[in-house]
């Protein structure tokens, strides 16, 4: 399994009588493609920020590639995202005064990878097969179109050959012909790799690249008084 | 990676960075300029001169016989009698004695009637003597030497006549335009009130004022230049004069033996403790400056932390961003510190350079006008130790804004 999720519950510590997300079981396994929609508010975010390890759960266990972040250290669960996780947003993906180029490579800084002998030779390529033009690689990532810093972001998230991509609506501030090539692309990517996808999209429309759709409602279960 | 994070970053606010990193240049400018010409300044004094054990003067307090003797600054209370004069210089401690004239002047340059002893024995620095740099020393009457400022200044040369005036202002309605003096010898530049200096025998101070009662010309007298140097010359009197002593050990005893003269109401000083005793009144002065100099680096370094504060606010997505690619919070810490540490490194770098530029234009104004010597090269231990204060203090400082993104690296919100 990639993610296994056993009895979760979470509250912000500042709201203990509000619990935002209550979990009795859900997991997803190697390789597969999730597709989790639901309305604004709803946790989404506060799922996404369990499964990559920005934070702990209340209660309940966390597993993510068979390890407990729920019983890691902050530090190894920042190791473990850095090497493990790729993490995509909504928009703001990049650091904007740093090249494309660059912010893949500082991605790869806080993990093994950073080590890796032929890394400025990957990032070339992961920019190449997404379709990104050379002479826009050493430009200021806010000089990129909005397709193109998307496109900049899944090399990011990608560069340290990560297990799990955690997707948090990153079409949204695409337009219709442009989140077409990016989910084509994504997709693709994603299964030649076998690399587990977590998306997370208010956007039904996009549902149709997934095998498996499920909505936060059902994994959700809190109670009526919530 | 990390440097190239933290310089982009900075790069990327350039307006606000800009404006702190030049409140930073101008507190480290002003920073290391007042502790480099204090230092400069204090050398200079306690160069002024070396090798003369005691300085005697007419009964005043120690520093003013040190001011108007030694620096030509402020005026004498009193003269002494040549008679005294001889009785001291002959005793049997004294080696040498350099006896010192003082009232007149050439555009503001004071005018020192003295004997050749001046040039044999007068030091400064560590034990230099005085060096020609072109002529000699005086041997007639009309003769005058030239200190090196005044030689430049005025552009005088070997061979050119001048007059002196009486009193010490610039501007002088009473003139010895009567008895012309003819430059025979520049003294090298010493660095030292010497060289705003113009050198004569105690016989032509005394020449000049043959005909000269209380002050005035008598009119209608008339003595030729001939004439003169066929008259008694003796001096009557000198202001002050200095003593070498054949032992050191003496000085005391000699100092004693002259502060107790019964004939005239006199003043040794040892011209070592004189020039401290000076330097103290003036090192509040220098405390001050440097207290007010300090107190404008706080300020520009919490003007630095201000700003960096404020771009945290700016860059909570920038934190986010970082934190989810892995970074920890520390991170965020130290991406802050280090961003402070090259606001200080690069504003003591403009500083330093902008101090390095403004001596190099300035020395002469400095040596013209005041009389100081600045070297250029003001790197000294001293000050480099003070730049690394300086990096430090910003280092701590900058805290406060490197602890404030730490927070929010911490605090996730979704």
């Amino acid at each position: 399994m990639t993610i296994d999720l056993t009895n979760v519950r979470f509250h912000y510590p500042e709201q203990p009588n509000q619990t935002v997300l209550n979990i009795p079981s859900w997991s997803v396994p190697v390789g597969e493609q999730v597709f989790i929609h639901g309305p604004s508010g709803g946790g989404k975010s506060t799922l996404l920020s369990l499964l990559s390890g920005l934070l702990i759960p209340s209660e309940g266990q966390v597993s993510i590639l068979g390890q407990r972040l729920d019983q890691m250290t902050s530090r190894q669960r920042d190791r473990f995202r850095a090497g493990h996780i790729g993490y995509m947003f909504q928009q703001f993906n990049l650091i904007s005064y740093l090249n494309a180029f660059d912010n893949i490579l500082l991605a790869s800084q806080f993990s093994q990878r950073k080590k890796a002998p032929a890394l400025h030779g990957e990032i070339k390529k992961l920019l190449t097969v997404l379709n990104i033009p050379e002479n826009d690689w050493y430009r200021p990532a806010r000089n990129l179109s909005i397709g193109q810093q998307q496109r900049v972001a899944i090399a990011r998230a990608l560069i340290n050959k990560p297990q799990l991509l955690i997707a948090d609506e990153p079409t949204s501030s695409l337009d219709p012909v442009n989140k077409e090539a990016f989910m084509a692309l994504l997709m693709s990517i994603v299964s030649e790799n076998h690399i587990t996808l977590v998306f997370v999209s208010h956007d039904l429309s996009l549902s149709s690249n997934f095998n498996r759709v499920e909505s936060l409602n059902d994994i959700n279960h809190l109670e009526s008084s919530a | 990676m990390f440097t190239k994070l933290a310089l982009q970053s900075l790069l990327d606010r350039k307006g606000s960075v800009v404006l702190s990193l030049m409140a930073m240049t101008v507190s480290i400018f002003v920073l290391l300029g007042v502790e480099h010409i204090c230092h400069q300044a204090k050398e200079n004094f306690s160069n002024t001169v070396s090798g003369v054990d005691l300085v005697v003067g007419a009964r005043t307090g120690s520093i003013n016989l040190l001011l108007y003797s030694v620096f030509r600054v402020g005026t004498p209370t009193n003269n002494i009698s040549w008679e005294t004069y001889e009785t001291i210089t002959n005793s049997a401690a004294v080696k040498w004695a350099i006896p010192i004239s003082l009232g007149d002047s050439h555009k503001g340059f004071r005018v020192l009637g003295t004997t050749s002893n001046y040039f044999q024995h007068y030091s400064y620095g560590s034990q230099q003597h005085l060096d020609f740099a072109s002529g000699k020393a005086f041997h007639q009457v009309f003769d005058v030497v030239l200190g090196a400022e005044v030689a430049k200044k005025l552009g005088y040369q070997l061979g050119d006549k001048l007059t002196l005036a009486h009193g010490i202002a610039a501007t002088s309605f009473s003139m010895h335009d009567d008895r012309p003096f003819t430059v025979v010898g520049i003294l090298a530049s010493t660095g030292t009130p010497i060289d705003q200096t113009l050198h004569v025998s105690l016989q032509g101070i005394e020449a000049i004022h043959v005909d000269w009662q209380q002050g005035v010309k008598m009119p209608g007298s008339n003595i030729t230049q001939a004439e003169l140097e066929q008259a008694d010359l003796q001096p009557k009197s000198v202001t002050a004069f200095m003593l070498g002593l054949k032992s050191k050990m003496a000085t005391f005893r000699v100092q004693r033996a002259i502060n107790e003269y019964a004939q005239e109401p006199l003043l040794a000083i040892l011209p070592g403790v004189a020039l401290s005793e000076l330097w103290q009144m003036m090192s509040v002065l220098e405390n001050t400056l440097l207290l007010v100099s300090a107190l404008v680096f706080v300020a520009a370094c919490l003007g630095v932390s201000a700003m960096l504060l404020s771009s945290i606010r700016e860059r909570n997505r920038e934190i986010q961003l970082l934190r989810v690619i892995g970074a920890p919070p520390y991170f965020l810490f130290f991406l802050i510190e280090l961003e402070a540490l090259l606001i200080a490194l690069v504003s003591c770098i403009l500083g330093a350079g902008l101090l390095a530029a403004c001596l190099a234009f300035s020395q002469d104004y400095l040596v013209s006008h005041f009389g100081l010597h600045v070297e250029v090269n003001f790197l000294t231990s001293n000050n480099l130790y003070l730049m690394v204060s300086i990096i430090c203090a910003s280092a701590i400082v900058a805290i406060f804004p490197s602890f404030s993104g730490y927070r929010q690296a911490k605090v996730i919100k979704s």
